[in-house]
């Protein structure tokens, strides 16, 4: 018999409304968090597109209420990560960080979606030096300094906007000659006097990786090859997200993107693995479509677990022990 | 909320507190979300090296020299002293078994 029906992972608003919801079907899910627990929404600020609150709530506020939702129908907490899957044998098994394993009938996939980093290798240096992607982490450490925006979406428009706060001058480097972000953002940002853009252009290098911290970046316009130097302090990156699926690979169908592939609903080409949010949406990415899609593989694991008796030995059959034991992490 | 086995640090007695012995200090902020997911982590790790590192928490807010010397310009960052040398600093969230690997190594 497995330990648990259903086991999810990821504690984003995917991963937590899917456990809401199995949670109330009497399912009494497993939840566990992963290394960025709460998701995206726990790196923003005012969340203001969330159905339901007229004047907005902060993004790790909006969290901490959706988990305490979940907690209250039962669902089972781990502050862990999982570092390895087999999905080739039923129950499922996953491995967490501390090597404790755990055995599941259904799996509902919500590890989202990092942060993507320059394709430049002088950015991953300076992490944590002046390079970051995370504005609301790290405003605060460029007070009177002036810094750089990659990126020309919502998320970079609301970054730079967020760093006028702190920085003496905002410089926007973005690859088009027009913004991908919503014309609300846009209208704020170009008004905004702190905020200059720099258009048609990418960033070649992060200076100075001798000095261990940020003194410049090499701008490259992309229409003119020309390359200029700009002194700055800081540059938050903010050019989309890479879905969180390596644990998955060979197990799981993925697009070339490496998103999971899903099907009628969400569920993957392997039955009984639902996958929610943004580790298998590269189109919305919304806080309340990933929700509304935890939604939907918590309804699609109910519809697969009514065919799978819970009291089921399904491991005699394959002779293979299923009790969480610990055993080293490979 | 946090274990009583964390300590505190502050910018003024740093220096003191990481002289001797294995230190690991987090270098925190109220206002970051990702520090907080940490927390617990830190709590952790607090009790399992009790008797043989210690482990502080040092908010960047209140006191800014720290990681000014480190050139710290994101949270959560770990500094991990030994004998009042910094042998490693890790930036972001890490997982309980990379931090705990890297004091291990210094025991």
């Amino acid at each position: 018999m497995a330990d648990r029906r259903v086991v999810v992972i990821g504690s984003g608003p995917a991963g937590l409304t899917a456990a809401l919801y199995t949670a109330r079907a009497n399912l009494r899910p497993l939840l566990i968090e992963g290394l960025e627990a709460g998701g995206q929404l726990m790196l923003t600020t005012m969340v203001e597109n969330w159905p339901g609150f007229e004047d907005g709530i902060m993004g790790p506020d909006l969290m901490t209420v959706m988990r305490k939702q979940a907690e209250r129908f039962g669902t089972t907490v781990i502050q862990d990560h999982v570092s390895k899957v087999d999905l080739q044998k039923r129950p499922f098994r996953l491995t967490l960080g501390d090597g404790k394993t755990i055995t599941t009938d259904a799996l509902i996939i919500a590890t989202g979606a990092s942060a993507r980093w320059l394709e430049i290798d002088t950015d991953r240096k300076l992490s944590g030096h002046g390079v970051s992607t995370c504005a609301t982490c790290d405003g605060y450490f460029f007070r009177g300094r002036p810094i750089a925006v990659v990126g020309g979406g919502d998320s970079a428009m609301e970054e730079a906007i967020y760093l006028t706060r702190f920085a003496t001058k905002v410089t926007v480097v973005h690859r088009r000659d027009s913004l991908r972000a919503s014309k609300i953002m846009q209208d704020k940002a170009y008004a905004n006097p702190k905020i200059h853009f720099i258009w048609d252009s990418e960033v070649a290098e992060v200076k100075d990786v001798s000095k261990g911290e940020v003194t410049g970046i090499v701008v490259r316009n992309l229409k003119t090859g020309k390359l200029t130097e700009l002194p700055l302090d800081g540059v938050f990156i903010a050019i989309g997200h890479t879905p969180n699926t390596k644990l998955f690979e060979g197990q799981i169908e993925l697009d070339p993107a490496g998103y999971i592939v899903t099907r009628d609903g969400t569920h993957t080409n392997v039955p009984g693995v639902f996958a929610a949010g943004d580790v298998q949406d590269h189109i919305y990415r919304q806080a309340i479509t990933a929700a509304g899609s935890g939604c939907m593989a918590a309804i699609d694991a109910e519809h697969y677990l009514d065919d799978i008796p819970e009291d089921l030995d399904q491991t005699a059959a394959q002779g293979d022990a299923v009790q969480a034991t610990a055993e080293p992490a490979s | 909320m946090a274990s009583e086995k964390v300590k505190t640090f502050t910018d003024s007695n740093f220096d003191d507190e990481t002289r001797q012995g294995v230190v690991l200090v987090d270098l925190w902020a109220e206002w970051c979300g990702p520090c907080r997911r940490l927390a617990p982590t830190v709590d952790a790790l607090a009790q399992e090296f009790d008797g043989r590192a210690t482990v502080a928490k040092l908010d960047v807010d209140e006191n800014p020299n720290v990681p000014g010397r480190y050139a710290v310009r994101g949270i959560p960052t770990l500094l991990l002293f030994k004998d009042g040398q910094l042998v490693e600093q890790l930036v972001g969230l890490k997982a309980k078994e990379e931090i705990a690997d890297a004091i291990q190594r210094q025991l």
